[in-house]
């Protein structure tokens, strides 16, 4: 039953071969040991698989590996390269945002889903965002905080424009 | 007094770039090297006795795998821990659902899942103990009587003849439910065996998801009636803990080395999520009864408190958790009289364990209520009754302990209501609420609490366990931390790394920590207790100030001068003939003497005593204070919740690190407001009937409140820097913080949690009717 399929994982074309119904997370993880990703729950719940699938934050427990097919994914180790870490990365660690790091690596693709929409995102977004990625260690503050220094540096840099003030509802 | 140069900076954490890459190993990250993999086959039952066990259809399943049942382990089956009632496998029977019934391995996990459903198991099922109320009824283990796992009792002044002649007594009952653990790793332990050129076995190796590395070292040493040398445990990065990696690693490490042992090889065991919430210790549910006495004016005369707990199928470290519970049940509240009464009682639910706040938070959440129950019989304020009663320097405790130094509580106290305008926002709520129309808009309400947590082992547990810390001088003229202390999340490695660097007068850069391994470091006791800053850290603080001696003494000796005239600060060595670069003279040293090492032991305040059979003296040595304020909002027509703000004041003494230790306060009492309002575990026939995070909820980023936390520094004499223990404090103060918050906004007094919108319709009913 196994079939082979066709990426684009992390910026590079690949092809994987395997069940039709492979966990995507057991393919990232396993049979091509980028084992970033992380295996919390299995359904989907705690968010630490999460990469970005044609930009949009998925569980990858939850994505078939036929559902790959001519997708583009990116996983935590596509965020750096080289010993370069994304500036993200780097206010997640010196704010605080990381403590046990089991759900690290799911959060900071959450919200580079989230930066790549709105680059300088208000609390609410960040929330709502985030939401979908289980963190037991920080309360979440401190992430919140982290995106908030990000946020703060891009407007002083002028590389980003504020987010129009939302409704009150906040 | 040193130089600080790294204390009390946010510096980055040293695993910080690997954790925010995703290329930190976890325990399921590492390379498999062609391990088996283990899987554990559990009791669908809470009591039952075991009829038969048949493994022999495994072998016709898959001719690789292994199967293990209790006649496997040999004579020692039972995790080492306080009492050896917790079998490693269940022999003749099974005291709850989901228990370790036997073990199997196989090549691949899909393999061992399969072999694993051809073992057969017959049962012979019995009525189980499920909660308090049943074991209070007797239990049919122990022939009817109540089936006690531990006691513990307080008594200081004279209760009856106090409540004689008191003015008001309120009384109250309290109660609290199971709490899971949820870190995001599960547990994992991979373990690999050791054999002679005979073939017989000669030990362990094991690397797992952990905290405590020489608890596991020494269960498995008793497992194997081996010594020391033969069993190696190190830790794994670890994905969370909070007190659920302090005991139960214990026992998947000896599944795990059992079948390492029959399998002659590696094996792996890592838990899927349902499995790990089904088998693994929770935090004790808890029923707490309060009776005091008290002035017209607010001031207790009197404290009778019985607290009882849950403690599941077997007594793991009840007897710790309880004495825990009972040592803070009378708050951070100076009462000359008061009694207190605690037990823990068996279930048949998996046994209930180590949990952030061990036992405290459960009789804090009692009398925090219970002040409040007070403080509505005499028409006073919440703040009012703690600021009356709250403890002073000098006063004394239950178990007679004067509190001699840093003591906080009214400073938290004022700080936290001043930060929140508590008193003017309580009163604006309370008249809005009077005032209001039924339009459906939510109804506001401000809390607060106020607590207190003892840092260390309780009474004489310190001076029991003899904590081991070093450093040592490694040939790359790095300083090596050694100790046995876990990092999995708080920090530990960096905040050691920064009492170490200004201990020994050098830069963080010249400091690094060795993984905690028992072939490599000393015992310096468990990562629990609030303990690795206050009592470990002031061990690596003394063997750092040994070995930058040692070093000034050496370099004085190189110029012909007095020892005490070299000190090492910022890097340097410093004589009036001019300065030497510390990594100058430690080559040196390396060169002419060889390896330097320096170790500290735990010594004991000469002034501090605990008589552990009058329960009398000093319980802690030092205690960190808190304070918390919760803004809620409440939906009037469904009583759901929403967090608007949190608000807390901690006094750690002193700061190491201010956003970690921001970081500990803040996940701390996020989780306590979950065990307050949100997460509940549910049961049918010893069953947890939501076994995943899809029905097991905890905070999420969207139900989470704005955090203001303040921390202030009261420093001890008994910390590193004057620094107190932090990990636990802020679980003690959100649950009734939220609760008295929820009556402000409602008038709905609840004294059970978690606050869900059906236990708050549930006492409407009762204020409905009074």
């Amino acid at each position: 039953m196994s079939a082979t399929y066709a990426f684009t994982l992390n910026g590079q074309p690949i092809e994987v071969e395997g069940p039709p119904m492979a966990r995507l997370l057991d393919v990232l993880r396993r049979d091509l040991g980028l084992t970033g990703s992380k295996d919390g729950c299995g359904e989907g719940e705690c968010g630490a698989c999460t990469v970005l699938l044609d930009g949009e934050a998925v569980c990858s427990c939850l994505v078939p590996l036929f559902q790959v097919e001519g997708a583009s994914i990116t996983t935590v180790e596509g965020l750096s390269s080289e010993g370069r870490i994304s500036e993200l990365q780097r206010v997640f660690a010196t704010e605080g945002g990381a403590q046990c790091g089991a759900c690290t690596p799911g959060m900071i693709v959450s919200l580079r889903a989230l930066l790549d929409r709105h680059p300088a995102p208000t609390r609410a977004q960040v929330r709502e965002y985030a939401s979908g990625t289980l963190c037991r260690c920080t309360g979440y503050e401190r992430i919140l905080r982290a995106v908030e220094v990000l946020t703060d540096q891009r407007l002083a840099e002028g590389v980003a424009a504020p987010e129009a003030r939302e409704p009150s509802s906040e | 007094m040193q130089h600080l140069n790294a204390v009390g900076q946010s510096v980055p954490r040293p695993d910080g770039l690997a954790k925010v890459t995703g290329t930190a190993l976890f325990l399921d990250d590492l390379p498999e090297n062609g391990c088996f993999h283990g899987v554990t086959v559990r009791s669908p039952h809470a009591s039952a006795l075991i009829q038969s066990i048949d493994g022999s259809l495994v072998a016709r399943a898959d001719a690789e795998a292994i199967v293990l049942v209790a006649a496997d382990v040999g004579p020692r089956n039972s995790v080492h821990l306080i009492h050896d009632d917790w079998p490693i496998l269940a022999h003749g029977r099974v005291n709850h659902h989901g228990e370790a019934v036997a073990l199997v391995a196989a090549p691949t996990l899909a393999r061992a899942r399969a072999a694993a459903a051809a073992v057969r198991v017959e049962y012979e099922v019995q009525a189980p103990v499920l909660n308090l109320d049943q074991a209070l009824e007797g239990d049919p283990r122990t022939n009817g009587e109540l089936n006690i796992l531990a006691r513990c009792e307080v008594d200081h002044g004279d209760v009856d003849s106090a409540f004689a002649e008191a003015d008001v007594i309120v009384e109250g009952e309290y109660a609290t439910g199971h709490q899971e653990h949820a870190y995001i790793e599960p547990h994992g332990i991979m373990a690999t065996p050791r054999f002679d050129s005979k073939g017989v076995f000669t030990g362990v190796e094991v690397v797992g998801s952990l905290q405590c590395p020489y608890y596991v070292h020494e269960a498995l040493c008793y497992l194997f009636d081996m010594e020391g040398s033969a069993i190696r445990v190190l830790q794994s990065v670890t994905g969370g803990g909070f007190g659920g990696k302090e005991d139960y690693p214990d026992l998947i490490a000896a599944h795990a080395a059992l079948l390492a042992r029959a399998c002659g090889r590696e094996v792996k065991i890592v838990y899927e999520r349902q499995e790990d919430i089904i088998a693994t210790t929770k935090r004790h549910p808890s029923h707490i009864r309060h009776r005091t006495a008290v002035k017209r004016d607010g001031t207790l005369v009197a404290m009778d408190i019985h607290v009882l707990l849950d403690g599941g199928a077997y007594t793991t470290l009840s007897p710790v958790v309880l004495s825990r519970s009972v040592l803070h049940a009378a708050g951070a509240y100076s009462c000359p009289n008061v009694r207190i009464r605690g037990r823990v009682l068996a279930t048949n639910t998996a046994p209930n364990g180590a949990f952030r706040g061990f036992g405290a938070p459960q009789s804090l959440f009692a009398v925090e209520r219970q002040m409040d129950k007070v403080a509505r019989a005499l028409s006073l304020s919440p703040y009012e009754v703690r600021s009356k009663n709250a403890y002073r320097e000098g006063d004394v405790t239950p178990t007679g302990q004067v509190l001699k130094e840093s003591v906080s509580a009214l400073g938290v106290l004022e700080r936290a209501t001043l930060a929140t305008r508590f008193r003017r926002q309580r009163s604006a709520n309370e008249a809005a609420r009077a005032a209001r129309q039924d339009d459906g808009r939510p109804l506001l309400g401000i809390g607060l609490s106020l607590f207190w947590h003892g840092s260390g082992f309780t009474g004489n547990g310190e001076r029991r366990m003899m904590s081991k810390g070093a450093v040592r001088l490694r040939p790359d003229l790095k300083i090596e931390v050694l100790s046995s202390s876990t990092d999995f999340g708080q920090g530990t490695e960096g905040i050691f790394r920064q009492i170490v660097a200004d201990a020994c007068g050098v830069s963080l850069d010249d400091v690094v920590v060795h993984v905690p391994d028992t072939a490599a470091v000393p015992d310096s006791g468990p990562t629990v207790a609030s303990r690795t800053v206050m009592v470990v850290g002031r061990l690596l603080r003394r063997a750092g100030e040994k070995l930058s001696f040692a070093l000034g003494a050496f370099a004085a000796q190189l110029e012909g001068i007095a020892p005490v005239s070299v000190v090492l600060h910022d890097g340097i060595f410093e004589t009036e003939q001019g300065t030497t670069p510390f990594r100058e003279i430690a080559r040196r040293y390396l060169a002419l003497h060889g390896p330097l090492v320096a170790e500290a032991t735990f010594e004991p305040a000469p002034d501090s005593a605990f008589d552990e059979t009058t329960y009398q003296g000093d319980a802690y040595a030092a205690y960190g204070w808190g304070a918390c304020v919760v803004e809620v909002e409440v939906d009037p027509d469904t009583f759901a919740l929403r967090l608007a703000k949190l608000t807390t004041v901690s006094d750690v003494g002193h700061v190491i690190h201010p956003v970690m230790c921001a970081g500990q306060v803040e996940g701390g009492t996020l989780q306590a407001l979950g065990w307050g309002y949100l997460e509940e575990m549910k049961m049918k026939d010893g069953r947890y009937l939501n076994d995943r995070f899809q029905t097991y909820l905890i905070p999420t980023m969207a139900d989470t409140p704005d955090m203001e936390t303040i921390l202030i520094e009261n420093p001890t004499k008994h910390g590193p820097f004057g620094a107190k223990g932090v990990g636990e404090l802020p679980m003690d103060g959100g649950a009734p913080a939220l609760l008295q918050a929820i009556e402000n906004a409602t008038g709905i007094c609840l004294s059970a949690i978690p606050a869900t919108p059906e236990r708050i319709f549930e006492a409407s009913k009762i204020k409905a009717e009074s």
